[in-house]
Order: C-alpha cells, then sequence, then structure tokens
C-alpha cells in the first residue's frame, strides 16, 4: 500500500513518469506480462482507402451506363466476377477474396462514415465504441502479450497512443507509425552500452521490487506494465524497421509510402502483431475522379495484390483477415468536374482470409449502382462478420469492471452468405 | 469582321449525355461532340440534322481530321484509334488500331496530312501514316501521362505537353527530342493528398509563329476538391523564354483549351466552379474580354470562318457561339 505521503507520491510519479516518457508508453492498463502468441492465433489487416474509394472505379463497376464512367471491367481469377481495368493484379488474386456490393451505411459526412466502418456503431452522445483493432486485440491477445497488439501505419504524423479503445482501456488503443516508422523514444541512446543497460534495469528491478513489497496499487502495476510492455518493444524494435527486409523484398512492394507500407504490414503480421491497419490517401475526388484514381489505384493495386498472394503462399491467409474500406463510396452521377461525391447509399468493400468465403460476391446493386437490390448490409454487419471470420463469438460480451459490453451491435449479425 | 466582344450564342445542339470536347471538320460543314455515354456525335450546320458514331469501348479524348476534311480520327480511353469517314451518311469506322496502352488523350495530324501522332497514360508518342494506319515510329522521352499534342505549321516539329509540366520539341523526320518548354507552372504535387495535378491541358502556336502557349491551372490549393485557376503560359518560340502568363485571378476553374486565332488574338476556354467562360487575350496578361457560358465549358474549337466558336459542355450541349454582333431581328 502506497504511505500517501505527498511527497513520496509525487516523488514516484516523476520517477516512473520520466522512465515512461523516456520510452514513448505513458498510461496502459493493468496486466500481467506477455506470453507468446498461439501459433493459430488470428490476425487482421484493415487497408483504409481514406477519402471515399469509388465502388464503381473499383469493386462493382458499371461499364457502359450513364454513370459508368470511361473505365472497364475486366474478368479475375474467378469466373463471373469482374472489377474495374485499373486492378489488374488484384483481379488475378480475386480467387483470395471476396467483395460486398450491398452496403448502406446512410452516411455521406468522413467523420461519421469512419467511425461507423471502425467501430460498427453510429456515433452516439453517451460514449465511445471501441474500434475494431482493440476489440480483436482484447479478444484474441487478451491481456497476455508484451507487444502492443494494435498497430496503425500513416502517411504522416506522429507516434504515440491514440484513444480509440474507448472502454476496453489504453492498453489495447492503437500506436500510430507515422511515415511507417518506429515511435520516438524507442530507440536506444547510442551511448548506453549493453552492460550498462543491464545494471541499469537490474537497479530498476531492485528499487521496484522494494516499493512494491509493501505498496503495490492497480497504479504500480500499470506503470510496471507500461515499462515492461515498453521494453520490449525497444527490444524488438527492429520488427518496425522494413530495411531489415531483403531487398528484392522491398523492390516487390514498390518504392513508395503505401508498398512499403504494406511490406511492413506483412512483416509485422509474421512477428506476431494481431491487428495492423494502413492507410492509403487520397481517394475524395470530387474532382477528376477519374485522372485520381488512375493514380491512387495505380499505387494501390500492385502492394495489395503482392500482400494478398504473399500471405497465401507463407500460410497466413487462413489465419489473416484482410479488408479493404473505405468511410463511404462515391456517387454514381458524375459531377461537372469529371468528379464524384460522397455516397453511403450503395458500396462496396473487399474482405479475404481467414473465416471468408473465397471468391464470392454478396450483394447487389442496380444497373447504373444508384440502389442496393439485394442483401443490403450496414457497418453493423460487417463489424459482427469480421469477428465471425474471426473465429470469435461476436454476440458475446467482454466483461469489464463487473458489466458486460458487447463485441458488437447486438442489433445486427455477421452475413453469413461471405463466410466460409 | 471578327468581333469578340459581342460574342453570342447562336445554336445549341442538345443530346442526352455530357459533352469532353468538340471539334469542327476542316470544311467547316460539321460539328462533332465527343460524350460520356462513349458516342461521338455529329451535327450538320446546314441543316442540325444529327448523326452518333458508337464504337469505342469507352470515354473519347481527342478528335482530328486531314486537312481535306474527308477522314476523322478518334482517341479513345479504350486503348484504341479509330478513322471514320466525315461525311457519309452514316458513319462507320473504316479502321481500329489498337494503339496505346491506357487513355489515348491527344492525337494531331501533320499539316500535309500524311502523319498522325497519338499518345497518352502510357508516356509514348506514336506516329502513323494517315492514309493506311501503319506505325511510322514511337517517341519515348515522357515519363508520366501525356496530355496533349500540335504539329508545328512546318510540319517539321512536334510538340506534346504532359501532366508535370513538361512541352516537348520532337523533329519529326529524326523523332529526337530537340528541346523541352518548362510549363511547371501548370502542374503541382500536393503532398496532404498525395497527388500529381495540373497538366499541360492544350497547346497552340500564334498565326506568326512568333509564340507558344501552354494551357491549364495553377494555384491548386485543393485539387480533390476543385480550387484552382485558370492560367495560360505565353512562350517565345525562338528563346523558349516565358513571355506573359495569361489569368483570370479568382477564377476557380482550368483553363481546357488556348488556342490563337487568325487575328492573332488568344481564345481561352474555361470550366470549373466558377461556370463556364470564353476569355479574350491580346498580348497583356488580363483578358481583354470575357463572356460568360450558360454552364460550364470543358472544351472548344474556332470554326473555319473564324467566326464561330463550338463549346462543349457539362450540360448536354454543344453550343455555337458566334463572335460577331447579332443580327438584327426581321421587322414584324
Amino acid at each position: 500500500m502506497a504511505c500517501g505521503h505527498e511527497e513520496h507520491l509525487i516523488a514516484r510519479r516523476n520517477f516512473m513518469g520520466g522512465l515512461a516518457l523516456m520510452t514513448g508508453m505513458a498510461g496502459l492498463a493493468p496486466t500481467a506480462l506477455a506470453g507468446r502468441l498461439k501459433a493459430n492465433s488470428k490476425r487482421m489487416i484493415v487497408i483504409d482507402m481514406h477519402g471515399g474509394l469509388s465502388q464503381l472505379e473499383s469493386w462493382d463497376p458499371k461499364p457502359g451506363t450513364d454513370t459508368g464512367g470511361p473505365f472497364r471491367a475486366i474478368p479475375t481469377s474467378v469466373t463471373g466476377i469482374h472489377i474495374s481495368e485499373l486492378l489488374p493484379k488484384t483481379a488475378k488474386q480475386m480467387h483470395h477474396l471476396s467483395l460486398l456490393r450491398s452496403l448502406n451505411t446512410k452516411n455521406d459526412d468522413h467523420g461519421k462514415g469512419t467511425y461507423m466502418m471502425a467501430t460498427g456503431r453510429r456515433q452516439t452522445p453517451a460514449g465511445d465504441y471501441p474500434e475494431i483493432g482493440a476489440v480483436v486485440s482484447k479478444a484474441i491477445d487478451g491481456n497476455d502479450r508484451a507487444l502492443p497488439g494494435h498497430i496503425k501505419i500513416r502517411p504522416s504524423g506522429g507516434g504515440g497512443r491514440s484513444a480509440d479503445s474507448a472502454y476496453l482501456g489504453p492498453k489495447f488503443a492503437s500506436i500510430s507509425l507515422g511515415e511507417g516508422k518506429a515511435p520516438e523514444n524507442t530507440a536506444c541512446p547510442a551511448d548506453l552500452t549493453e552492460e550498462s543497460s543491464k545494471h541499469r534495469e537490474e537497479f530498476r528491478r531492485a528499487l521496484n521490487d522494494t516499493f512494491l513489497e509493501r505498496r503495490r496499487t492497480a497504479e504500480t502495476d500499470a506503470y510496471t506494465q507500461s515499462y515492461e510492455q515498453a521494453q520490449e518493444f525497444v527490444k524488438q524494435r527492429d520488427i518496425f524497421d522494413i530495411a531489415k527486409e531483403p531487398e528484392k523484398e522491398q523492390k516487390r512492394y514498390g518504392n513508395h509510402d503505401f508498398g512499403r507500407h504494406c511490406l511492413l504490414a506483412r512483416r509485422l503480421i509474421e512477428k506476431g502483431i494481431t491487428f495492423v491497419q494502413v492507410r492509403h490517401s487520397n481517394y475524395d475526388t470530387h474532382n477528376e475522379n477519374f485522372n485520381f484514381h488512375i493514380e491512387q489505384l495505380g499505387e494501390f493495386d500492385g502492394p495489395f495484390a503482392t500482400l494478398v498472394a504473399d500471405l497465401s503462399e507463407r500460410g497466413l491467409l487462413e489465419s489473416t483477415l484482410i479488408v479493404v474500406l473505405s468511410e463511404f463510396g462515391r456517387t454514381p452521377k458524375i459531377n461537372q468536374y469529371y468528379g464524384r461525391d460522397h455516397w453511403g447509399k450503395a458500396w462496396s468493400i473487399c474482405l479475404g482470409g481467414a473465416g471468408i468465403a473465397r471468391g464470392t460476391v454478396v450483394g447487389k446493386t442496380n444497373k447504373n449502382g444508384t440502389e442496393v437490390t439485394d442483401r443490403e448490409a450496414d457497418a453493423g454487419h460487417v463489424f459482427h462478420t469480421y469477428l465471425r471470420a474471426l473465429g470469435l463469438k461476436s454476440t458475446g460480451n467482454f466483461q469489464l469492471g463487473g458489466r458486460k459490453m458487447p463485441m458488437a451491435d447486438p442489433a445486427f449479425e455477421p452475413i453469413k452468405e461471405l463466410l466460409a | 469582321m471578327t468581333d469578340p466582344k459581342a460574342t453570342y450564342v447562336a445554336v445549341d445542339y442538345k443530346y442526352e449525355a455530357p459533352f469532353i470536347t468538340c471539334r469542327f471538320d476542316p470544311k467547316g460543314r460539321y460539328v462533332f461532340g465527343a460524350a460520356e455515354n462513349r458516342a461521338v456525335v455529329r451535327w450538320e450546320l446546314a441543316t442540325g440534322n444529327q448523326a452518333v458514331l458508337l464504337a469505342h469501348d469507352s470515354w473519347v479524348g481527342d478528335l482530328a481530321f486531314s486537312p481535306d476534311g474527308g477522314t476523322m480520327v478518334t482517341a479513345g480511353y479504350d486503348d484504341t484509334v479509330m478513322w471514320w469517314p466525315v461525311a457519309a451518311e452514316k458513319p462507320e469506322p473504316i479502321r481500329k488500331v489498337k494503339a496505346h496502352e491506357g487513355w489515348i488523350r491527344a492525337l494531331a495530324v501533320s499539316p500535309d496530312g500524311s502523319l498522325l501522332a497519338s499518345a497518352g497514360n502510357d508516356g509514348t508518342i506514336k506516329l502513323w501514316w494517315m492514309a493506311d494506319g501503319g506505325d511510322v515510329r514511337t517517341l519515348e522521352g515522357h515519363d508520366n501521362h501525356i496530355y496533349s499534342l500540335m504539329f508545328h505549321p512546318s510540319g517539321e516539329y512536334l510538340l506534346s505537353g504532359d501532366l508535370r509540366g513538361n512541352v516537348c520539341q520532337w523533329s519529326v523526320a529524326t523523332g529526337e527530342k530537340v528541346r523541352t518548354f518548362d510549363a511547371k507552372a501548370l502542374w503541382s504535387y500536393n503532398a496532404g493528398q498525395a497527388v500529381d495535378f495540373g497538366g499541360v491541358r492544350s497547346l497552340s502556336i500564334s498565326p506568326d509563329g512568333k509564340h507558344l502557349t501552354a494551357a491549364g491551372l495553377y494555384k491548386a490549393e485543393n485539387p480533390l476538391g476543385a480550387v484552382h485557376e485558370p492560367l495560360v503560359l505565353r512562350f517565345e518560340w525562338e528563346t523558349g523564354k516565358l513571355l506573359v502568363s495569361h489569368t483570370l485571378a479568382g477564377q476557380k476553374s482550368v483553363a481546357w483549351r488556348a488556342a490563337f486565332h487568325p487575328e492573332g488574338f488568344l481564345i481561352c476556354g474555361s470550366g470549373g466552379g466558377a461556370g463556364g467562360h470564353l476569355m479574350f487575350f491580346g498580348p497583356e496578361d488580363k483578358p481583354f474580354h470575357t463572356f460568360k457560358m450558360p454552364d460550364t465549358v470543358r472544351e472548344f474549337d474556332l470554326h473555319p470562318d473564324g467566326i464561330q466558336i463550338a463549346t462543349a459542355h457539362y450540360g448536354k450541349t454543344v453550343r455555337l457561339s458566334r463572335m460577331a454582333p447579332k443580327p438584327a431581328a426581321p421587322a414584324k
């Protein structure tokens, strides 16, 4: 028990806070130290096509119609499934993937759409819901892992924890890798030798052990866990460094950020990280939609197809769920700027791996893509489907402080046709 | 006598789909419009009769004609170039050639009518015999999408403009690149949106051969949101030096095309958030006259008579305007 003396409290906070700052991992929830992941643990990769990928220029083309635009549809490796000609390499991997063409999220707002697709729920003033990465990390990893299980790779921005785990606690919040780099303050100082580090660590443990003999609390457990997870992070920092991958691999994925980030995602999955999200910008093409989709999907197609093929060849696809999503689709109507605008009424996502059926299309839209005509689905259905594909009971609950918190919105259920 | 300041809309040719580009045939009998439903629509000016030419598997990005007005060539976003008879009652393609990988954005026919040049997203320029579609040579040197082509009036050179603001001058005889004009003001890379944007949308040479223009946009603060302004760069042909930047401050649009009138002034068609405009420039940077069109202009062409202008509109219309005073209404 803490003695409660104010000076001791301040001294302890400064001491632990300093350590936490050095490692960049302040504020994590209490947990035991990690064991190793089970060999057959499921994992998830999300590719976030930020801004609103056009379903008409990707998964649900309508060539030759008043809304189809200039691109043609091409056959894929699955007879009867056609996708946009902008995705020739992905088309060859369609036998590993499936499409949901009947999303109607009834939302055209970036923020609301992102939230909906990440949490499976609408935003409410009552509170926040955890994102899929936090849910998956908690459900699969539990409290038993050394490294953080929820990673987001972004084209820019800094590192550090975000608040996307809501009531699941900061342990399951994502760590952002801005520009795909490891967070700051995770490299050992150059002038710290291994022997010095070992002595420091022994001294720290000795001090801690003495302190904890009489003053152990949930808070001290939190600091301990933070520090030790951060230590593990520092020890395994190399897993975030794709320069450690052979040059041939780096070339296969492409000499641009998205290619590097897809390779990093594969690397992290191979090293046991449970959830990785990669963002690709920018699909918010109100202007010159076709020119920009040529450029953006031209960059997306190769690395994504390579990632899918690699996961399959390495025996990881059976245990890895891949999702390509956006916050909404784009209007069938082409505007005066050759653009398409926000459209949540009839759009598509792509899924594959893990418990997802292979080479399947679920849902349909009408001739020019203005309405869903079959198997309408909401973000809530999709969220359930992710969990089920990962072998989780999507109708189950987390037990948090004596309360049952549903893993997914109970108003929905999985899309069974998408499940193997 | 041409009077740009008296410009008025004389005729609307309506159709079922928005238009991408338009051209008159060299004899001035017809106006052709390429539409978003893959068709090219032909109107006979004397009668208003319409014919629909439908053979491409995607949108048509450009049209070009043999100087004698007998043959039209269309460039598709379906990798294919097609030859057509201009005046047939129901035109069908004479020839189809898979010319490039990806979009073909620009065509040009040499002044003597012997050669056709095509270019687009694969970054190559190809020369073909106009008579039989046989290939002559491929010009390589651009490393990004090619947006525009034109033959120098002498026939000795071919000019090409790309997305990143390079205007290349090529020897037609040898295929060698002679020089590059720096039109990079027409290109922007927006790091926040991670997109290349802009490009040399059109090229034009003045009647006296002294000036070259490259048209497009600049001040692209928000490419994905169409926040940019039109820009036409005027170069001195002999030295390659930039002489004037023609602008229209505050007008959110793109200069889709700029072309010299035989009388020496420059016409520019622009379209965007500010609507559609025809702008008329002298040697000064600002236009001496601006004519507002009913809706956004995507392209235009000048009739051989030097008076009529055809404009292609998003509003499913090809319009004919006249740069001359409107005739008085007949007395009742």
